[in-house]
């Protein structure tokens, strides 16, 4: 072999960052650690945060804040043991700036414990667990997405108002699932026919369907992310139950991943969520229109939250000049969230998750016969999360 | 008089070894590279697993296919035992680990030695598998999500576990313990039998040796051992997941066993080690570091089926 | 109203029973004639449902898909045979196991380099999308109904080649003494290459009726590999008819299984705590099950030899 031996290569590395450590000024450039799920039926939405987070990058020149970004990329499997130990070598060996990425709440809450005992800053992307949002909130978590309940909660309220009156619910039994069932029934004020929880790895739902028909339902609620969705619609579809059940759903289950794989009989269908691509801003109409152009389809609401992690990085490096070693600077430039979302108005709440509006969509066909999402209003404006007062955070 | 039955502890070997093995977070720190002190330390719990798996595997000569499942025991142990009664000291906790697997073990094995060949692999198996899914299904106790731990175990003596190099150092004094009992243990009478066992069981019994019961107590210490092994791996990572009692982690572990050499003393470190740095090494080259690892143990089983240090003994030994 | 419900789940049990049938057939064949642990099984179903789907999106046919994937995977179970496996039978258990948990790794990380990690969409034909009126007001969907008629249609197959032909005569020779059936001049090297073939085929079959239902996606093999060692494992290793019938009793408790214990353990316990009690249980009933056959008879339901 050519190249010197690999522990050579990592001393001769390790000695030059050590010596570029030791200076308390502008780091050289700024190093992103983002762990995602690649691969397995939730690896569509892991793709789209990725390619949206390096969209961001790349429009700013390979620059966040003003510094060179690398960005170390790695799939978490889906794994919470897995991740965890990618986690912490990304955090020991890689001393990684910023992490993000994680889609699945259950990897998060196993990740959360190297990443913030080494004092790195967090970015989600996606995951919200309200364990970060309440009792066990860190100053080093910061969710620019959500809070996992915000779009059930949105879907609990729609399903109120289009009179729904006996609903079937089921998710995967993990930590997101039960924050998005908890999340529903806190604005569904009807009655709950039947509760379910499925494993995270199953993908046949002949069994819950079964259950659901005999409870006699008039709709159906789900949270199935990605390729769960995805199953579920189609088996859904295939057993009929589609003509007498209204199925509701947020924004995860009902979003251009899950359009592409099943297509025409998700017409109709409404959905709820803090982002939409037709959205009416400047930084959105830029984010769908150069996403389009890079990658050839269009965003999903994983991406635009991808997208504003970068950008929120991007902001606060900048704000604290490239002096990373700041950690309360940092903090600060973070809390303040000076960027241009493509939300619209975006600001966090004193647990640092989102204040933000939340909107009725629906699933129709485009002016261009595309089978796509169509805002129709919003459902709740400024809305934080309930588990806020539960966390006791220094300001 | 040594026998061919016997395992030389070679000096010559092991003490630079030791050595060299008690010197890694001395380079690692001077390399600024600390982060591999954690492999290394994983390195040596897996070295652990595995040479309990070799002494019923390699010296014993039973498949065991569940054998994940015991090291799962010992890490649940740990991180039940902080969680419900809040033991954090590691003299509690970890010889009741050890414990528990010899118990778990000795259940198993009751069972599953009255059967033979591929039955014995499937039962094994399946012991493993219901573990699996009881852990899965106890939500109390993270089920698929795993159950983190607040910190490691204390030791106390003034030694911080949650420093990496102390960590190392208690790994390391564990595994070089066990290993010199188990190679007390492998040339005293009874590791002589469990060869005899493996070699010729119908010999053996006729002879007069009670063969179920020298089987049931190796099975029963390798249990104990890999339950050791595996209260030290959720300290490692501060976490217990059901995704440790899974077929294919048992299957990890015998190819690092089938990689090191089966029924050799040094085989479980050489695998361990093997297996380990292939996958730190590889996987920042590609993702597809499996795929290596894959044609190695292929090279391995086509080739040198005793294992790669086999190949040693066939080079220095006479016929 | 629960008798739709015990319909509804007896017919999937019959489903899922019938696929396993496929896998396990060709494993217990594998196992019964050759000796020989093939921890690759599961690769050939994974690698059959990757082929079927790539040739159903490029020929725009999913009949077409699943005839070309079929034969495709039919000559790569006949290249692996000639090439790695044929080294095996004659080697110990614990080589083959290693050996083909080897080619088991490395058939996930080829699929992942040509196909990526992203799983790969396969849909059912659309003629088949929609449900099928079974009963006034009970609709099932139309694909598992196809499912459980190939199944049945490929058992009956199974039971022809096997019963009725001079290659059935001399699988059924070779599972019941295999030295004899060699002295008596089967051909072998043949003969197991063909068995090869044929469990390949069979377990492409599977993965292209199971794909469109699960998700065709990279490790997709591991977990109904297990099962289908139990299953043959419950049947009588080498018999094809333990391996139907162990196959529809473990795709019926399993299936009873996730939707009574969850109903039982939630008047006991909360919704989440049944949700995540029932599978489990369900899969621990399905080992439970393969211990209890194994006490009372230790060869299995219908040993051969």
């Amino acid at each position: 072999m050519s190249k010197p031996p690999a522990p050579l290569r990592l001393a001769v590395v390790a000695t030059a960052a050590l010596c570029l450590a030791a200076t308390a000024q502008a780091a050289d450039k700024v190093k992103i650690g983002l762990l995602s799920t690649l691969s397995g039926p939730g690896a569509g939405l892991g793709v789209d945060i990725r390619d949206a987070f390096q969209l961001a990058v790349k429009q700013n020149g390979g620059k966040l804040g003003g510094l060179p970004a690398e960005l170390i990329v790695a799939d978490d499997q889906q794994s919470p043991d897995a991740a965890k130990q990618t986690a912490d070598r990304m955090v020991k060996r890689d001393k990684v700036d910023f992490m993000t990425g994680i889609v699945f709440s259950n990897v998060m809450l196993a990740v959360g414990q190297p990443v913030f005992q080494s004092k790195t800053f967090y970015i989600s992307a996606n995951a919200g667990p309200s364990q970060l949002a309440g009792a066990q909130c860190n100053p080093y978590f910061f969710s620019a997405s959500y809070q996992n309940d915000n779009q059930h909660e949105a879907a609990g309220q729609t399903a109120q108002d289009k009179g729904a009156r006996k609903v079937a619910l089921l998710a995967p039994n993990y930590p997101a699932g039960k924050d998005a069932l908890a999340g529903f029934k806190r604005y569904f004020k009807g009655e709950v026919a039947l509760e379910m929880y499925t494993p995270l790895s199953q993908l046949d739902y002949g069994a819950e369907l079964s259950k659901m028909r005999a409870s006699g339902a008039d709709a159906v609620y789900i949270f199935l992310p990605g390729g769960l969705g995805v199953n579920f619609i189609k088996q859904f579809v295939g057993t009929g139950l589609s003509k007498d059940m209204t199925l509701y759903g947020p924004g995860f289950s009902a979003d251009e991943d899950v359009i592409r794989a099943v297509g025409e009989p998700m017409l109709g269908m409404f959905n709820t969520s803090q982002w939409a691509h037709d959205l009416d801003n400047a930084a959105n109409k830029r984010f769908v229109a150069d996403f389009q152009k890079e990658y050839g389809r269009l965003p999903t609401l994983y991406a635009s939250q991808g997208y504003d992690a970068a950008r929120l990085i991007d902001a606060a490096v900048r704000d604290v000049k490239g002096n990373l070693a700041d950690k309360q600077g940092l903090r600060r430039a973070l809390k303040a969230a000076k960027f241009d979302s493509v939300r619209g108005p975006f600001r966090f709440g004193p647990n640092q998750f989102p204040i933000q509006d939340y909107y009725l969509r629906v699933i129709t066909k485009d002016s261009q016969g595309r089978i796509t999402n169509r805002t129709v209003a919003p459902i709740f404006k400024n809305h934080g999360d309930a588990y806020a007062s539960e966390c006791k955070m220094p300001a | 008089m040594t026998s061919l039955l016997d395992h030389r502890l070679r000096p010559a070997v092991a003490v630079p070894l030791l050595v060299l093995l008690a010197l890694v977070p001395t380079i690692a720190g001077a390399l600024g590279e600390d982060f591999y002190v954690g492999v290394a330390s994983r390195v040596l719990v897996f070295a652990l697993a595995a040479a309990s798996l070799n002494l019923v595997l390699g010296f014993g000569g039973m498949v065991s296919f569940g054998h994940a499942a015991f090291v799962g025991v010992g890490a649940y142990t740990v991180g039940i035992l902080m969680q419900e009664a809040g033991t954090t000291s590691a003299w509690v906790a970890w010889p009741l680990a050890f414990v528990a697997g010899g118990l778990f073990a000795c259940v198993v094995g009751l069972v599953s030695l009255r059967t033979q060949g591929v039955y014995f692999i499937m039962i094994t198996l399946a012991f493993a598998q219901m573990l699996y899914y009881l852990m899965v299904s106890l939500k109390a106790y993270g089920g698929e999500d795993g159950l983190p731990l607040p910190a490691r175990s204390q030791v106390g003596l003034g030694i911080d576990l949650a420093d990496d190099a102390h960590f190392y150092y208690v790994v390391l004094a564990v595994f070089a313990l066990v290993f010199l009992a188990l190679w007390r243990l492998l040339n005293a009478r009874f590791g002589h039998a469990l060869q005899g066992i493996r070699e010729n069981e119908t010999r053996m019994e006729a002879i007069g040796f009670p063969v179920y019961r020298y089987k049931l107590a190796a099975f029963t210490l390798a249990g104990a051992i890999a339950a050791l092994a595996g209260a030290l791996l959720a300290n490692q990572g501060s976490f217990v997941s059901p995704a440790m009692l899974q077929w294919s982690q048992s299957g990890m572990l015998l190819v690092m066993v089938i990689l090191g050499g089966v029924g050799h003393l040094y085989g479980p470190l050489a695998g361990a080690a093997l297996f380990l740095l292939l996958e730190e090494v590889l996987v920042a080259y590609t993702i597809h570091w499996q795929f290596g690892l894959g044609a190695v143990l292929l090279a391995v089983v086509l080739l040198a089926p005793n294992g790669l240090l086999s190949l040693a003994r066939r080079k220095g030994a006479a016929a | 109203m629960t008798g739709i419900l015990v319909l509804e789940q007896a017919l999937n049990g019959l489903q899922f029973g019938l696929m396993l049938f496929l896998l396990a057939a060709g494993l217990t064949l594998v196992f019964g004639i050759m000796d020989m642990i093939n921890l690759a099984h599961g690769s050939l179903y994974m690698v059959g449902a990757y082929l079927i789907a790539t040739c159903a999106a490029a020929s725009g046919s999913f009949w077409i898909g699943l005839a070309a994937g079929i034969a495709a995977t039919a000559v790569i179970g006949v290249l692996l045979e000639v090439t790695v496996l044929r080294r095996l039978y004659q080697r110990d258990h614990l080589s083959q196991v290693l050996g083909t948990f080897a080619i088991l790794l490395m058939a996930n990380e080829a699929v992942r380099m040509v196909w990526g990690s992203q799983p790969v969409p396969l849909n059912p034909p659309a003629s088949l999308a929609g449900p099928v009126e079974l009963l006034p007001g009970f609709s099932y969907p139309a694909y598992r109904l196809f499912i459980i008629g190939v199944g049945l249609a490929v058992a009956l197959l199974l039971y022809l080649l096997v019963t009725r032909t001079r290659v059935g005569m001399q699988v059924r020779a070779g599972a019941s003494n295999r030295e004899m059936a060699l002295a008596m001049g089967a051909n072998v090297r043949g003969l197991f290459t063909a068995l090869f073939a044929l469990g390949a085929a069979l377990c492409a079959v599977a993965g292209g009726m199971l794909g469109p239902l699960l998700a065709v996606q990279v490790g997709m093999g591991e977990s109904i590999l297990i099962l289908a060692f139990v299953v043959i494992v419950i049947g009588g290793i080498g018999s094809i008819r333990g391996a139907l019938l162990g196959a529809l009793l473990v795709g019926v408790v399993d299936t009873a299984g996730r939707t009574l214990v969850p109903m039982l353990f939630g008047r006991l316990m909360g919704p989440e705590a049944a949700s995540s009690a029932g599978p489990a249980v369900a899969s621990i009933l399905i080992y439970v099950l393969m211990a209890a056959v194994l006490f009372w008879k230790p060869k299995g339901l219908f040993p051969t030899h």
